[in-house]
């Protein structure tokens, strides 16, 4: 049939893969750790994407890969920015969005977009981890928990504690020092993530942010980050259901390959991407 | 005779001088700071007393310096660490006018005078890039003790270039590095060739003025005195006793305070 499409995401921490049917309905995802073999490792998540939703690597009829390690793609038939492919995710999902918040494993990027998802203009966070996901994971970490501990311990928070937020080196002898204050490690990790959360609100005002917030990004399947970025700004903000708010980029690629199917006079003509599975 | 003790407690670890009154350096003593900074003063200068052979009573005047400065409880006074270095380097190398501290958690640039003065100094306090911990995150990630890993970067002869600023992100980068077969001397010296690079952007901040004398616990390693020497294009002065520096300028505090005091309108007081 071919008329299928695939969005690789290779990204810092996690490569994510989407395969979009022809009528632009979500068929099938997965994720799996980037690790160091970018190759490997998109080839691998194309496969389980494929098995995931019963269909054949013929069945598709484009494939755009996004994220860092988009040129390690070997099976691919373009490679575009995360910036455009996070926009075109995010319209997606709402396509009344003007500015994106994408906070990823090892970056944070807040773009600006016209109704056209056309990029205005971006900034990012990408060369000092108190701006992204390992601040959380060096902190919890330090407290002895592991990644996955974060977002059940999140829960239990009840009061933020102030964590600077400078370093995420540095960062462990202030939660050493609350730690041994008494304060409880939910606290603490609940203070990391309110001066992320800070970073990322200061990132936005760069881009000059417009209501028509969507956040994106693996951190944000915690629902405290949804609430204090809302809290920050004032304003209500998108967020893409469960855990497709990794998928966003990914998606993004997919969709963007309908287009180029579409050019190519290959494929159905999917113009308004409207649903999802 | 009397005796002037200097106690520099650093992030990682805490060192005492002693000196006797014509300012010789008579005792030294290095501990690993831990959580307990009180009890780690106390026990780094306990250990420079009985080293010295003196007793408590014979010292007649304690400084304390370094972030730890504080809570040195049995201490007369505190001076900052930067004047401490100035004032130690100056001492150690008189023709001393910059002198670079690298600790464990801090890199500084001290411009002093010829009397060890400080004249200007610019730190890295706010970021681990480009500190003693890059090194100790490099040790890490690739699981060697942290006084091998100058030995082994010597050993490179083609070194990685580390692309990332963060030293979070460089734990990944060094075994990514190592994922694609990179030899294990090659990305150690492209680590140390990293720090040097931003070390060395901090010194010209207060400018570059020969003699420059390198200080702190990471002059222990070979390979970072050698990046910073291929990069300066000058010899740096290292002693063997360098990280003892802030100490022994804490303790020539010590002694300025004494000698003040013995003068007949004495005025008391630390400079």
């Amino acid at each position: 049939m071919m008329d299928c499409t695939a969005g690789i995401d290779v990204g810092s921490t996690y490569t994510k893969c989407v395969v979009l049917s022809a009528d632009g309905e979500i068929i099938g995802r997965t994720l799996c750790p980037t690790g160091f073999k970018l190759g490997e490792v998109s080839s691998k998540v194309l496969a389980e994407t494929l098995t995931d939703c019963g269909l054949k690597r013929e069945d598709i009829g484009y494939v755009i890969s996004t994220g860092f390690g988009r040129h390690q793609v070997k099976d691919k038939d373009a490679a575009v920015t995360d910036l455009t492919a996070g926009a075109r995710g995010t319209a997606f999902f709402f396509p009344d969005t003007r500015t994106i918040l994408d906070i990823g494993g090892q970056t944070m990027k807040a773009s600006r977009v016209d109704e056209n998802t056309k990029v205005h203009s971006f900034r990012l966070n990408d060369k000092c981890a108190a701006g992204t996901g390992a601040f959380l994971e060096k902190t919890a970490y330090y407290m002895g928990f592991k990644t996955e501990d974060i977002g059940p311990l999140l829960v239990t928070s009840r009061e933020s504690v102030s964590i600077s937020g400078v370093c995420a080196v540095f960062a462990e002898s202030e939660v050493i020092n609350h730690l041994s204050q008494g304060t409880a490690p939910a606290d603490i990790m609940q203070g990391a993530i309110s001066s992320l959360i800070k970073r990322s609100v200061q990132l936005m005002k760069r881009v000059r942010a417009e209501p028509g917030y969507t956040l994106v990004g693996g951190l944000l399947r915690f629902r405290t980050m949804v609430d204090e970025v809302q809290d920050k700004l004032g304003h209500e903000v998108n967020v893409p259901d469960g855990d497709l708010v990794q998928f966003a980029a990914a998606l993004g690629a997919a969709v963007l390959g309908h287009g180029r199917m579409q050019q190519l006079g290959t494929g159905s003509g999917l113009t308004v991407a409207t649903s999802v599975a | 005779m009397a005796y002037a003790a200097g106690v520099d407690v650093g992030s990682t670890q805490s060192k005492a001088a002693i000196v006797d009154e014509d300012g010789n350096l008579v005792a030294t003593a290095l501990d690993e700071t831990g959580a307990n900074v009180v009890q780690a003063a106390e026990k780094v200068y306990e250990q420079a007393l009985r080293s010295a052979n003196l007793r408590e009573e014979e010292v007649d005047y304690v400084i304390g310096t370094g972030y730890g400065r504080y809570k040195v409880t049995f201490g007369n006074a505190q001076v900052t660490e930067i004047s401490c270095h100035g004032r130690g380097a100056v001492k150690m190398f008189p023709e001393t006018r910059t002198v670079i501290d690298m600790g464990g958690q801090d890199t500084k640039a001290i411009s002093v005078n010829p009397d060890g003065e400080i004249n200007d100094f610019c730190m890295n306090d706010k970021c681990a890039a480009g500190t003693g911990r890059f090194l100790g995150a490099a040790a890490v990630a690739l699981d060697l003790p942290l006084d091998e890993l100058g030995p082994t970067a010597l050993k490179s002869d083609k070194p990685v270039r580390i692309s990332t600023t963060c030293t979070v992100f460089a734990e990944s980068e060094v075994l990514s590095w190592l994922g694609k077969g990179k030899k294990l001397p090659d990305i150690l010296w492209g680590v140390h060739q990293s720090i040097a690079t931003r070390t060395i952007a901090l010194v010209r901040r207060v400018g570059l003025e020969e003699k420059i004398t390198f200080t702190g616990g990471v002059t222990l390693n070979v390979a970072m005195v050698k990046a910073l020497e291929d990069r300066l294009g000058t010899r740096l002065n290292v002693s063997e006793q360098a990280h003892y520096i802030g100490a022994l300028g804490a303790a020539l505090f010590a002694l300025d305070h004494i000698l003040e005091s013995r003068k007949p309108a004495a005025k008391a007081g630390v400079a």
